[in-house]
This record gives C-alpha cells, sequence and structure tokens, in this order.
C-alpha cells in the first residue's frame, strides 16, 4: 500500500518501545553495582552474577522447574496429540463440551486452574509436592498442545493414511510411520511452547507448591523479602532463554506452515 | 476410514484425563462453595447457601469485585489502543519487515510475566529507575509515591502483559481480510478514512472482541501483579480468594467466590462468542 502515515509509524515505535523498556532496563541493572534502582546506573560489575552462580538454592530450582517443565511436557503431549486426533477424526456424544473443557485451561485465569486442583488434592489426600505442580501444568497445557497439533492435523494431506492403510499397513503402523512424522515440526514446537511456558508458570503453581520450589516461585519469594541485582541477573538469563526458545518456536511454525502448504495442493 | 478401536483409543486416554483433572475440580468448586468452615477449622459437608448469602451482603466482596472490574476494563481498553493500531500498522505499513515486527511483538508475550511484574516494579518504586531518572533531569525533588503500590501500577503492569495478548486475534483478523476489498473501496472512490471504518474496521471487529475477551479475563483473576505492585489500594477478588484459601481459611467461601467468577468469566466468553460469529465475515 501507500507510505505509512507518521502518526501510525510513532504509536508503533512508541508501543515497541513500552513493551521492550522495562525489559531493556531490566538486563541494564542486573549489571548496576548500586542497587535495582537509581538512576544513571553506575559501578557497572558482573558481581551479581557471580553471586548468582554461587546460589545453591537458585540452581536447586532451577532443577526443579527443568523436571517439572520435561514432566508436564510429557503428559501434554501425551493427551494432546490423542486429544487433537480426536477432535480431528472422531464423532462423539459430548465433543463439543470436551473441546471447550480442553481449551479452558488456556482462558482461564491462572488461579481457577490452580484452586480447583488443589481442592482435588485436598480431598484425595493427595501432598502437595512437585508431581502435584507437574499435574497442573500437564493438565493446563494439554490445551496448548492439542491447538497446536490440531493446526498441523488441518494441514495434514490425508491421503498419504488412506494410501498406507490401503497398502496393508496396520493403525498403528500407520500412526507411527505416517501420522507422527508428519506431524513433527507442529508436536516439536508445542514441546517448545509447553516446556516455555511451564518453565514461567507461576500462577498454578502458587497453589499446589509442596516443599520444593520452582524457579519462579523461589523469585517470588525472594521478591517479598527485598530485592537485589541478582534478581534482575537470574530474570536476564530467564529472558534469553524464553527468547531463543520463542525464535525457535517461531521458526518451526512458519516452516510447518509452508510445507503444509506444499502437500495440500493435490 | 478409521477403525472403532483407533477411535476409542485417542478418544478415551484424553477424555478421562480431561475429566478427572478439569471436570472434577470444577464440580468440586462448586460443592466446596455450598459447605462451610466450622470453628476449629474443618469442612462441613453440610449443603447451605450462607457463603452467597456474604458474597451479596458483605459490601467488600462485590466492592472489590467491581474494583476489580474496573482495573480489567482498563487494561482492555489500554491494550485495544496499544494493541491495534499496531496489528493494522504491521498488517498494511510493514512490508519486508512484517516477519520480524510480529516476532518481536510476541516475544514479551511469552516471556516470564514474574520477570515483566518485576520489572515494573523496579521501575515504579520511589528509589526507582523512574523516580531517580525524575530527579536527576531535576523535574521532580522528591519521589513520586502514587507511581509504586497503587492500581496505577497494577494497570500499567498487566497493560505491558496484555497488550501483546489483544494484538495476536487482531492482527489475525487484519491479515485475513482479502485485499481486493480494500483495493475496491480505494478504486471506488474512498477516502482512506472510509476505507477503513467502512471496509476494514468491521471486519476486524471478530478480532477485537476476541483480544478484549483475552484482557479482561485474564487480569480480572490477576492476583500476583497486585499483591507486588497494587499495595493496598490495589487489592483485587482474587487477592481475597488467596488470603481465604491461606491465612483467612475458609476454603468455601474462596471456592464461592472463584464460582462466580468462573460463572462470569465463562458468561463473557459465551457472550463474546455469540457476537464475534455475528460479526464474522463470511
Amino acid at each position: 500500500m501507500t507510505r505509512s502515515p507518521r502518526l501510525l509509524t510513532l504509536h508503533a515505535l512508541l508501543a515497541f518501545a513500552f513493551l521492550y523498556l522495562p525489559i531493556v532496563i531490566l538486563i541494564l541493572y542486573s549489571f548496576n553495582g548500586q542497587g535495582v534502582g537509581g538512576f544513571p546506573p553506575h559501578d557497572l560489575t558482573l558481581n551479581w552474577y557471580r553471586i548468582l552462580f554461587n546460589d545453591a538454592p537458585i540452581w536447586d530450582s532451577v532443577l526443579n522447574s527443568l523436571i517439572v517443565a520435561a514432566a508436564a511436557m510429557f503428559i501434554a503431549l501425551a493427551f494432546g496429540i490423542p486429544a487433537a486426533l480426536a477432535l480431528d477424526r472422531t464423532q462423539f456424544p459430548g465433543k463439543a463440551l470436551f473441546r471447550r473443557l480442553v481449551l479452558l485451561p488456556l482462558i482461564l485465569p491462572g488461579i481457577i486452574t490452580g484452586l480447583s486442583l488443589l481442592m482435588l488434592f485436598r480431598i484425595t489426600d493427595v501432598k502437595l509436592s512437585l508431581l502435584t505442580i507437574v499435574l497442573g501444568h500437564g493438565t493446563a497445557l494439554i490445551s496448548v498442545a492439542t491447538t497446536e497439533v490440531f493446526a498441523g492435523l488441518q494441514k495434514l494431506n490425508r491421503a498419504q493414511e488412506e494410501a498406507s492403510l490401503d497398502l496393508g499397513a496396520t493403525y498403528w503402523q500407520t500412526f507411527w510411520r505416517i501420522t507422527l512424522p508428519n506431524l513433527k515440526l507442529s508436536i516439536i514446537g508445542a514441546a517448545l511452547l509447553i516446556f516455555t511456558l511451564s518453565m514461567d508458570e507461576i500462577a498454578v503453581s502458587f497453589f499446589l507448591i509442596g516443599r520444593d520450589n520452582t524457579l519462579p516461585l523461589e523469585i517470588w519469594g525472594r521478591l517479598r523479602r527485598g530485592i537485589t541485582p541478582e534478581i534482575n541477573a537470574v530474570s536476564t538469563i530467564i529472558f534469553l532463554f524464553s527468547l531463543i526458545a520463542i525464535v525457535l518456536w517461531y521458526r518451526l511454525r512458519t516452516r510447518a506452515e509452508s510445507t503444509g502448504d506444499s502437500c495440500g495442493v493435490s | 476410514m478409521f477403525s472403532r478401536a483407533y477411535r476409542t483409543l485417542i478418544t478415551m486416554p484424553p477424555l478421562l484425563w480431561v475429566a478427572l483433572f478439569l471436570l472434577v475440580p470444577y464440580l468440586l468448586m462448586f460443592c466446596y462453595s455450598f459447605w462451610s468452615v466450622s470453628d476449629s477449622g474443618s469442612i462441613i459437608h453440610s449443603w447451605n447457601l450462607a457463603n452467597y448469602h456474604d458474597l451479596l451482603t458483605k459490601p467488600v466482596y462485590w466492592q472489590t469485585l467491581l474494583r476489580s472490574m474496573w482495573i480489567a476494563a482498563r487494561v482492555t481498553s489500554f491494550s485495544l489502543l496499544l494493541g491495534y493500531p499496531l496489528a493494522y500498522f504491521l498488517s498494511f505499513y510493514a512490508g519486508r519487515k512484517k516477519d520480524l515486527y510480529y516476532q518481536l511483538v510476541i516475544i514479551p508475550l511469552w516471556v516470564s510475566y514474574l520477570v515483566r511484574a518485576y520489572a515494573w516494579k523496579t521501575i515504579l518504586g520511589s528509589d526507582g529507575v523512574l523516580n531517580t531518572l525524575l530527579q536527576y533531569v531535576h523535574l521532580t525533588h522528591h519521589p513520586l509515591d502514587f507511581l509504586l503500590y497503587s492500581p496505577f501500577a497494577v494497570v500499567l503492569t498487566l497493560t505491558h502483559i496484555y497488550t501483546p495478548f489483544t494484538f495476536l486475534p487482531i492482527y489475525a483478523s487484519l491479515e485475513h481480510i482479502p485485499s481486493n476489498l480494500v483495493e475496491a473501496s480505494q478504486d471506488l472512490g474512498a477516502t482512506p478514512a472510509q476505507t477503513f471504518w467502512r471496509v476494514i474496521f468491521p471486519l476486524s471487529i471478530p478480532g477485537v472482541l476476541a483480544g478484549a475477551t483475552f484482557a479482561f479475563v485474564l487480569s480480572l483473576g490477576d492476583f500476583l501483579a497486585p499483591l507486588l505492585l497494587g499495595g493496598p489500594s490495589g487489592i483485587m477478588i482474587s487477592n481475597i480468594v488467596v488470603s481465604l484459601f491461606g491465612a483467612a481459611y475458609n476454603w468455601p467461601l474462596g471456592a464461592a467466590i472463584s464460582l462466580c467468577m468462573l460463572a462470569l468469566v465463562l458468561s463473557l466468553l459465551v457472550f463474546s462468542e455469540r457476537l464475534e460469529k455475528k460479526w464474522s465475515f463470511q
């Protein structure tokens, strides 16, 4: 179209500034010797990173978060992939309700998912631990796996599956050799997204936490006690990892879309 | 083409899991909201409406709910005001850089909620970055203390968090507008403003509704930003629920409030879905 109106460009510029300014400041002050505020920043130092690397409770919580994220990813995919398949190719009574229910945690505030699960664990006498957080994250993130894989399925060319079945392969063989490989990019993308979201999740974990902290909850605990740029340092590292994961996810998704299109021609 | 066994195998496991970990917990929340708690702190499993009676008669609950809705409404409007023109810019004027800009918007979306809320805390504090900057350039001589621990701080932070959420569906709806409609409008002599208000904007309404619902629902239920940045005047309804499930120890009342929130959220979702359908372009 035509040259962009100046006001609109200015608005976009300001919106980007608004989105990124806090992140830039956060990173900048992770090198600030004088604490989390104070303008201008001075006494630039790597000291906070040194303190961070020797901070055992933080690293314990990082390990916990990695375990939780991996396990949640497994649950979300193990149930999300079949859920997407079921939504794509079966009819059963209550299907509409099922779809809404699966997707609900995506739009509901985390407090509702967290509290309702807390009540379930209370009634069934399950002790709160990392396991309860895994169940919470896994269940909430089935929604992400389902939407990503369902999108992949929409672009899948079903003729290949039909051919495989016609040529005598079993459903099981067709699933492993044709369906799954065709969904590879969607599944990897979903896995990446689920892992990142679980690593960052706090609202559901808040209610399901036992004795061991995840990283966001460890940080949360420290925020309430008074803050040092060590928190900026750990936040900077989280930001960098999220950044890598998201850019990777985006690449995968655009690739999945373009390969999907080329299959869909026939 | 798929056998019965195959269909059962892909349907049953997710169905059972979702029933056990989503449906049962919601039903449990419903049951809890009709129970009560004894003086010794144990749950009495007898059905009564006392919690709902409390909700209706004690002003603190509905006043806090109204305040939360007011905060959520402000967050929604600011997110739309920021997100819509940004989506419009990307969709129509970004040219080859569209892909890059799109990634730049979604990166903050997936970056830790906590990291972003914390960043605003360090900016808005009384010896935070903004106050010390203002004093450094001699615009103020004392720290402005309304910046942190106020509804303002909560609205600002939640707007920052939910602007990308509103951007996404708006951008998607703008991208789906067939370019020949826009061209036809221009060819037939409409001014850019007419083309926008008569063609583009009506076609983007489903995206606006979806984005607004996202921002409103998620900020309505937020309890972390108010805890971190809100102070006493920034308390939201979820904070009351958190305290009822914690120190105040009245799970049934907390469940009743959560259930009201859930009902409010679900009716909003249904309502906006209806509207979206009505406005969607066939």
